[in-house]
């Protein structure tokens, strides 16, 4: 028997490992102590924020010391891009950023703008990619930033960090990736990948909700965000989440450890998944990523489907009563009523972006699950396609 | 977000469909989030005997085009003018904030509806 509800939203976030939680514990009752204090209380937390730090410093191939923490994913992108912008006006003020970036990225650019930057997006193709050549088009002698993800949240794009790097360097330009939805999923060398600044989230990977790390290389210029404290070697205020970070390590060690099994078993979900619904539910389109290339360049959890003829939020509706939860990049479910930027960078046709739905696969997910949720899928399109009045004629030209 | 009369109306609508030789129909697009709507009636002296409706919308369009189909049956023309947005919000017990513009398209697509059986009338 399966048991209901069923989670597929695993991009937006994960239940915490037990390992994780177990390892937090001891620091919100006895190892209390704030990491600032000169007393034992205070060195048996710094203690365990430096292991944290050398935990998360060498999965990634970077130095503890060029690992500062965040509140997350969406701080750390407002501080690379804030603070590379503050320290290096004098040099430029020209930003590049894709523009699939998460919202966090995209809304501080759009508030540089006022404060006289000029901001730039560089092209994605269909399936998401960086076109480098457009890249290197349009950088500067006086671009500043150039910023992409690794991969991305909606469509599961994975994207040539390393050459966009090189092209950014090329022009002293610093490079930053928001490694939210990579980091744990994919193996990362900052050093080879030769990014200046990374962004990473706990709550991803099996860890808590509101904490995370911004990698900051060693050398670079950076001011602050978040003045009043000495934290974080005087570059972030605010108390360190002990309990946080320390769980924020324990989930990356462990993602990293199990990271290939991990990676086999969710991609296994994801491929029947993807497959079934191609095969058997019509008018379907897979969004990201081509199907042959979901193995390589498409991040392991990730499947978009818009479904042709309805709108996504009454899928997804649909899909919880049967006891099913996903998320949709459609108009109607975001507050804001516009569809996702995403789905429109990749050049979608609203309508087709309306009715779009991301599944995103876990490590505690199963097969039977996948297949319970095809077959549900089926029931809820045939549903609200015989409620469309898009849906007369098969295969209806207006609207594809 | 929605409260469970919108959600059962979701889930269970009425008058889903079209009404073939329809005395009016009215297909409006919603200017806020670009979803469609298509309601037809059938009318004998003036009064409303039947009315169905095709959504490619929201929960929240589906729920209010269900409830207000079915308010409308079996009133006269003219009364059934009368019935706003607000009045088949109210029956379903309210929408979140940002779902308020959904129910418009319904109000709007049987006012449609009843102008196209009025101009069909005069002709
Ligand atoms: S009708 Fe479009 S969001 Fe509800």
């Amino acid at each position: 028997m399966i048991k209901l509800p069923i989670y597929f939203d695993n991009a937006a976030t994960t239940p915490v490992d037990k390992r994780v939680l177990e390892k937090m514990t001891p620091y919100f009752t006895e190892i209390f102590g704030n990491p600032n204090s000169q007393h034992v209380f205070g060195r048996e937390s710094v203690k365990a924020v430096d292991n944290a730090r050398d935990t998360i410093a060498g999965i990634i191939n970077a130095k503890p010391n060029e690992i500062y923490f965040t509140s997350g994913g969406t701080e750390g992108d407002n501080w690379a891009l804030r603070g590379v912008a503050n320290a290096y006006k004098d040099r430029g003020k020209h930003i590049i950023i894709s523009p699939i970036e998460h919202a966090a990225m995209i809304e501080t650019a759009k508030a540089l703008v006022k404060e006289g930057f000029t901001v730039d997006f560089m092209k994605v193709d269909g399936e998401g990619f960086v076109d480098l050549e457009h890249l290197k088009s349009i950088i500067r002698d006086d671009t500043i930033f150039v910023g992409c993800m690794m991969a991305n949240n909606e469509v599961g794009t994975i994207e040539p960090i390393k050459e966009i790097a090189a092209i950014a360097h090329e022009k002293n330009a610093v490079c930053f990736t928001d490694a939210v939805q990579a980091a744990g999923v994919l193996d990362i060398d900052v050093k080879d990948l030769g990014v200046d600044l990374m962004s990473m989230s706990s709550h991803k990977i099996y860890g808590p909700k509101g904490v995370g790390a911004l990698y900051i290389r060693n050398g670079l210029r950076i001011s602050s965000i978040i003045a009043g404290g000495h934290q974080e070697r005087m570059k972030r205020g605010g108390t360190t989440n002990v309990a946080g970070v320390v769980g924020f390590s324990e989930a990356f060690k462990i993602a990293n450890e199990e990271r290939e099994k991990n990676f086999n078993y969710v991609s296994s979900l994801r491929n029947h998944f993807i497959d079934r619904v191609i095969n058997e539910v019509p008018f379907v389109k897979l969004n990201g990523p081509d199907k042959d290339k979901r193995d390589k360049y498409r991040l392991p959890a990730n499947a978009d489907f818009s479904f042709r003829y309805i709108e996504g939020e009454s899928i997804l509706f649909s899909l919880d009563l049967a006891g099913i939860a996903v998320s949709s990049g459609s108009a109607c479910s975001s507050g804001s009523l516009e569809p996702s930027h995403v789905l429109l960078a990749l050049g979608l046709p609203e309508g087709l972006a309306h009715g779009s739905i991301r599944f995103s696969f876990g490590k505690h997910n199963t097969m039977e699950e996948v297949d319970y949720a095809v077959d549900e899928i089926k029931k809820a399109v045939e549903r609200l396609r015989a409620m469309s009045p898009l849906f007369k004629i098969e295969g209806d030209k207006k609207y594809v | 977000m929605y409260n469970e009369k919108v959600m059962e109306a979701f889930q269970n609508p009425q008058n889903v469909g079209e009404i073939e030789n329809a005395d009016g129909i009215g297909e409006v697009g919603n200017e806020v989030c670009g979803d469609i709507m298509r309601i037809s009636l059938k009318i004998e002296n003036d009064v409303i005997v039947d009315a169905k409706f095709k959504t490619f919308g929201c929960a929240a369009a589906i729920a209010t085009s269900s409830t207000a189909t079915a308010m409308i049956k079996g009133m006269k023309v003219d009364d059934a003018l009368a019935v706003t947005n607000k009045i088949v919000i109210e029956k379903l017990g309210g929408l979140p904030p940002q779902k308020l513009h959904c129910s418009v398209l319904a109000e709007e697509a049987i006012k449609k509806a009843i102008e196209d059986y009025k101009n069909k009338q005069n002709k």
